[in-house]
């Protein structure tokens, strides 16, 4: 792990319950979108570790009661990647599991992309990228003013980055000292159109945050442990928000999947590539 | 029938077109996979950008290439293009007349299961509101290629609107499509359906059933929705005393609304709109959607009956 230090020693139970919650949300991932016929599986599955250790560690979060005041709040920017928020959310209770089976059917709460105004857990709508670190932000001022101690969780894709919007929010957040926010890169160093070094470079990436006055820390976003250890750190309030560059693999935990653009969105897993991909995350270690 | 989306269609065409004329640049925000702009930049990677996911900049980017004498090609999504960087649109590209022709997918319910944040229906009406911008939906992909040979030659800033799915052929190589003209697909003299992109073949298909039904109906595909075209309205109004329109959008400021102006100031008749009735949509496949939103077939066999029953 790079930049700043984090402090805890993580207990092995804690990590291996999450690897284990980690594996139902990615089998999970795959089955909605195959049973979908599309959806976008590797952005989905780089994030599913992150998801996993924010929804079933950190978050303070009540499925009876999704709109209490105090929970913290995720925002899922890269909003394309949602699978892996409805799985999460789904295993929580938010939904009943046959809900799994309804991605981006008509009338189903797990809309094509999130929509809030009709989906319990879902803080905020989704799809269009760029917006979520500027919404992170007002959520982030509100909890200041009205002296709540809940933080904002924002996931970010790194093609997402792009957007001119995601660094105005971020000199935003800096200005107004928000150690209440917490972004997170999904650097998985794929896009639509190819790899993000291709596309548009992103690197030095961790120095471009720093230029930006937040707290970064640079880790395998694959790996629980290094997640846990970032996520501790990184919402302890130190005066400045905090961002995590995760290090992943797209598609990761799917043999034919894992780095492969195509694998974004845009294809169909069918029976015998579910079969496979169901193998690999069960054997995954 | 042979089904393609427009998109892939606006991806050929620019290919063919950027071998005649080195003037013709494009440009895109990551998504040259799915505009179809990937066949002009594998032809052509020196007359190619993309910008990374940054509709606003790439916007601007081309209004800058355009000061310089090209022919911009400037390739998204319907909601991005009209939406993320409208003012870029707006201010820089059609103030300054720059020539440069927006080409925008997933217009309307085509953006199907995407669901909302991936469905253009507001994007027309939004431009139609800036001046000087001249927007255009084609009905297949010959339409769709004549338009793009089309927009090299036309001057100033133009919006291309083009379907995610794919769309049955109607038209054949040598019907003539001109910027501006409607083309009356069927003859009538009961009523009159206008329809524009992929809602020309549904006026189609209602038209048949009319016509079994000893309604003859006639068809306008009003591809062009800025400047629309006044004279075959009037006509239509003068003819066939009543007008439904049809489009993929939001009933407010589309081509129902240009329909509407144009008899309102010259020839008033009974006049009947399908559209999304001011409403977000939703995921779901496509027809399922024109089902929901009151855009279907049997919608506009109604809506003819209901605009004729209105005639005085
Ligand atoms: C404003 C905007 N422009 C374009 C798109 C189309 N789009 C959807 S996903 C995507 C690529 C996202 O790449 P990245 O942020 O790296 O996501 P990940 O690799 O984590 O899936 C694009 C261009 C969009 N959803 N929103
Ligand atoms: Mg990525």
């Amino acid at each position: 792990m790079k930049g700043q230090k984090t402090e805890t020693k993580v207990d092995s139970a804690l990590i291996e319950r999450l690897e284990q919650k980690a594996k139902a949300i990615r089998a999970d991932i795959v089955k909605m979108i195959h049973k979908a016929g599309e959806g976008h599986p590797g952005g989905s599955l780089s994030a599913a570790d992150i998801v996993t250790a924010l929804y079933f560690h950190f978050m303070r979060i009540d499925p009876e009661n999704p709109d209490w005041e105090d929970r913290d709040r995720f925002i899922m920017s890269k909003g394309h990647a949602c699978p892996v928020w409805y799985s999460a959310l789904t295993e929580l209770g938010f939904y009943p599991r046959s809900a799994l089976d309804t991605l981006r059917k008509l009338g189903s709460p797990f809309q094509g992309h999130p929509d809030m105004s009709i989906s319990p857990g879902v803080d905020m709508s989704a799809g269009s990228l760029g917006h979520g670190l500027s919404i992170g932000v007002g959520m982030a001022l509100m909890g200041k003013l009205d002296k709540r101690d809940y933080t904002v969780y924002v996931l970010l894709g790194d093609g997402e980055l792009n957007e001119g919007q995601v660094w105005e929010a971020a000199m935003c957040a800096a200005k107004y000292h928000l150690d209440n926010l917490v972004a997170i890169v999904d650097y998985n160093r794929l896009q639509i159109d190819g790899p993000t070094d291709k596309v548009m470079p992103l690197d030095p990436l961790g120095d471009k945050w720093r230029a930006f006055n937040w707290r970064v820390f640079e880790i395998d976003g694959n790996d629980m442990t290094q997640v846990v250890e970032a996520i501790e750190a990184a919402r302890k309030r130190r005066g400045l928000p905090s961002v995590i560059i995760a290090n992943t693999l797209k598609g990761k935990g799917v043999s034919y999947m894992e780095g492969q653009v195509d694998w974004h969105g845009g294809k169909v897993i069918d029976d015998s590539l579910l079969e496979i991909a169901l193998n690999d995350i069960q054997g995954g270690e | 029938m042979e089904k393609i989306p427009t998109r892939i269609a606006y991806g050929q065409a620019l290919a063919e077109l950027g071998e005649e004329n080195d003037r013709v640049v494009v440009i895109d925000a990551d998504i040259s996979k799915i505009t179809g702009t990937h066949f002009f930049a594998r032809k052509f990677p020196e007359r190619f950008f993309n910008v990374g996911i940054a509709e606003q900049n790439e916007m601007g980017i081309a209004a800058g290439m355009a000061t310089t004498g090209k022919i911009v090609f400037a390739s998204t999504y319907a909601v991005f293009a009209s939406m993320r960087a409208c003012e870029q649109v707006r201010t820089f590209i059609a103030h300054t007349r720059s020539n440069v022709k927006i080409a925008a997918s997933h217009g309307g319910l085509t953006g199907t299961t995407d669901g909302v944040t991936h469905q253009g229906t507001e994007d027309m009406g939004i431009m139609r509101t800036i001046p000087d911008m001249t927007i255009i939906m084609p009905a297949d992909a010959i339409a769709t290629r004549k338009i793009v040979r089309e927009l090299a030659e036309h001057q100033g800033p133009a919006y291309l609107r083009l379907t995610k799915i794919p769309m049955p052929i109607i038209y054949d190589e040598e019907t003539d499509i001109q910027i501006g003209r409607a083309v009356q697909l069927r003859d009538g003299d009961d009523v009159t359906i206008i329809a524009i992109g992929d809602m020309v073949i549904r006026a189609l298909e209602a038209a048949d059933l009319l016509d079994n039904n000893g309604i003859r109906a006639r068809v306008l595909d009003m591809h062009t929705l800025k400047p629309v075209d006044k004279g075959a309205v009037i006509k239509a109004a003068e003819q066939t005393g009543a007008i439904v329109t049809v489009e993929d959008h939001n009933i407010l400021n589309g081509l129902g609304s240009a329909v509407a102006e144009v008899i309102v100031e010259n020839r008033p008749v009974p006049m009947e709109r399908i559209g999304l009735r001011d409403t977000f949509a939703e995921s779901g496949e496509y027809e399922e959607l024109l089902e929901k939103y009151g855009l279907n077939t049997r919608h506009i066999t109604e809506a003819a009956r209901k605009a004729m029953g209105r005639k005085l």
